[in-house]
């Protein structure tokens, strides 16, 4: 196995809110290799976000994170501002979910792209709008120098988005995180979207972090997945190997709450009864246990460590696995 | 069956910086009482429009709406209010259909008093069987606000809000979409009881044709304000027969990684609905398109089996 890129180790981000201290990454371990992609899964409110922050060190102020985020051998949570703000773009970069809102709008698509080229790769105004033009022709949109001079409102959601990947890919990163970067889109827009993502992280050798609440979406996509759920990941295993054994009962419900395509209509869908535990008053066992229906005592008691007991490569954190 | 709900030649034109905007142009479909009909499309196909044309939310240009043998286009604002207790609306977003200083209780008491149940004491026990109903408990909920529920639960309570007046026909426009996967599971177990203990009728309108799947009876597909084929749900889903349906289907991500993701969409975005193409709307983006559909506006027709197609080129031909 080769140095990981990323090494995420004993991560926990706390949150102070008025009902006391919210616990919304909770002690997360995960490695991720230079051109892999790592599908992080789970529901709102399960952390996945906030462990995408704490990776990109843009947590809110009042957010405290403890344990160490190792990138390309450098601690992010104790690195300065300065030499922080160097890493992103050409090392680090970000897609997030709704592309209106990380777009400035009273600002030109190719400003924006430009000033991203001119600030982290110091090129010049022609040569950065010569480049801006093949990035965006490069995620697929027709017309390049046009859209350079139009606004994200004169643009459609799968185009915005485009561009957002556009200006994420700019710097070249080494890690790009996308952060349900299709959620928002139609499907047919989505498949290409995620192909876009696929065909330019293999092209550049970049790894990827896709964060989404939708395990169709990273089925085909990624090399491993990561499942969490109330702020801890629950199981991780290579994705093949999970899609064909899934140990925790959390994981096998969420596949099995997706409609399928072959069931005949009107067939009742496996729901998974309840809701994710309050963040601000943590459980002593499993978070999973009071939804689960093979908890037992024991589960309700104490919290199962994600481990790989059968040393079969794929860890869960079950005391009773499937 | 009886067709409680009809459109015939519904057409929905905005007027956007001096030009107009169809859309919807020309949809013509029924729903049968006690079925459930999916409307499926990309946004900005006019189907939520068409679901508010039917409301008379949003009145139509052109073309009829009847409703239990009324036409309802042409009903005076009297008359139409009356009628709208027979007809609901469930929208996308809970949280924010849901007025945030308003207690759950009165929220989905309102349509009562609206309607001109005075008796306190009957709005109160209806109020509290209808939470019942859709799985929220009258004694914890009924005082809280909205904020304090998730959106699974706000959805439920605009459930329960709709249901109150015991309507006939309930629109859907797209009530799962902003919910997580394991929530929208139990939101569409609960519309499907909520089906058969009202004995409702359903237009569910949805992007995701694999959420439609799970309910409806037929369903319709919807492309840049027509319709492209309607058929009941399981043929459509075994053989469909417009390109796009086609197209959407195979667009749907599959949890399983043995199954290769569509690899290159070779497809495009829709083209604005101003200025929609000449002939088949599709055909930009249609493998299949060729001279004719270009020229020549595709009409729904029968293939067999109750499927409809509006296609010069069909994927298949029925038999």
């Amino acid at each position: 196995m080769s140095a990981p890129l990323l090494s995420i180790e004993g991560v926990s981000v706390e949150l102070p809110t008025p009902r006391g201290l919210l616990r919304a990454v909770d002690g997360v371990d995960l490695r991720l290799e230079p051109g892999q992609t790592l599908g992080v899964v789970g529901e709102s409110g399960c952390g996945k976000t906030m462990l995408s922050r704490a990776i990109l060190q843009l947590l809110p102020k009042r957010a405290k994170l403890t344990g160490r985020v190792m990138f390309a051998g450098r601690d992010l949570a104790r690195l300065p501002r300065e030499a922080l703000r160097k890493l992103r773009g050409p090392e680090l970069a970000v897609v997030f979910q709704d592309p209106m809102t990380s777009l400035n709008p009273v600002l030109t698509i190719g400003t924006q792209i430009v000033e991203t080229l001119q600030v982290h790769l110091g090129m010049s105004g022609v040569a950065a709008t010569r480049r801006g033009a093949e990035l965006l022709a490069a995620v697929g949109i027709p017309a390049p120098e046009q859209r350079l001079r139009q606004y994200p409102n004169q643009l459609s959601g799968g185009m915005r988005q485009r561009v957002a990947i556009a200006i994420a890919l700019s710097c070249e990163p080494k890690l790009l995180i996308a952060d349900e970067p299709t959620t928002a889109l139609d499907v047919t827009v989505q498949a290409q979207i995620l192909d876009l993502l696929a065909r330019e992280q293999q092209r550049r050798h970049m790894a990827m972090i896709l964060i989404t609440h939708d395990l169709g979406v990273v089925a085909g996509r990624t090399d491993e997945v990561a499942v969490m759920y109330a702020g801890r990941v629950v199981e991780r295993a290579p994705t093949r190997r999970l899609f064909a054994r899934m140990r925790m009962p959390y994981t096998g419900a969420l596949l099995a709450a997706i409609p399928r395509l072959d069931t005949p209509p009107h067939t009742p869908l496996p729901a998974i009864a309840g809701r994710p535990p309050d963040p601000t008053r943590p459980l002593p066992g499993c978070s999973f246990a009071p939804r689960c229906g093979r908890a037992d005592v024991h589960c309700h008691e104490s919290k199962p460590p994600l481990a790989d007991p059968e040393r079969a490569g794929s860890l869960y954190a079950c005391w009773h696995p499937l | 069956m009886t067709k409680l709900l009809s459109v015939e030649d519904l057409t929905v034109e905005y007027a956007v910086g001096g030009k107009s905007l169809f859309a919807v142009s020309g949809v013509s479909l029924h729903v049968d009482r006690g079925e459930t009909l999916g409307l499926v499309g990309e946004s900005g196909c006019g189907k939520s429009t068409l679901g508010r044309a039917v409301l008379q939310l949003r009145p139509p240009t052109g073309g009829k709406v009847v409703f239990d043998g009324t036409e309802l286009t042409t009903l005076g604002g009297k008359a139409m209010r009356a009628m709208r207790k027979r007809l609901q609306l469930i929208f996308q977003d809970p949280i924010a259909s849901l007025n945030p200083r308003r207690r759950i209780g009165d929220i989905i008491a309102e349509p009562l008093i609206i309607t001109g149940v005075t008796d306190k004491a009957e709005r109160e026990r209806r109020v509290r069987e209808v939470m019942t109903a859709v799985g929220l408990d009258p004694d914890v909920a009924m005082g809280r606000l909205p904020h304090e529920f998730s959106g699974g639960q706000c959805q439920r309570i605009c459930i329960a809000r709709a249901l109150i007046l015991e309507p006939e026909l309930v629109i859907c426009d797209e009530p799962v979409s902003a919910l997580d996967v394991s929530i929208r599971a139990q939101i569409l177990n609960l519309l499907e009881e909520m089906k058969r203990r009202y004995g409702l009728t359903l237009l569910f309108i949805a992007h995701d044709l694999a959420v439609v799947k799970a309910v409806s009876d037929r369903i319709a597909v919807m492309y840049l304000g027509k319709l492209c084929e309607v058929s009941p749900t399981e043929r459509l889903f075994a053989q469909p027969a417009h390109p796009y349906t086609a197209l959407l289907l195979e667009a749907i991500p599959v949890p399983d990684p043995t199954v290769r993701p569509m690899a290159n969409v070779p497809f495009g975005e829709p083209p604005s609905p101003l200025d929609p193409p000449s002939g088949c709307r599709f055909r930009t983006r249609c493998p299949r398109a060729d001279i004719r559909c270009a020229a020549e506006v595709p009409l729904l027709r029968e293939i067999g089996g109750g499927q409809f197609v509006a296609c010069h080129h069909p994927l298949a031909q029925g038999q």
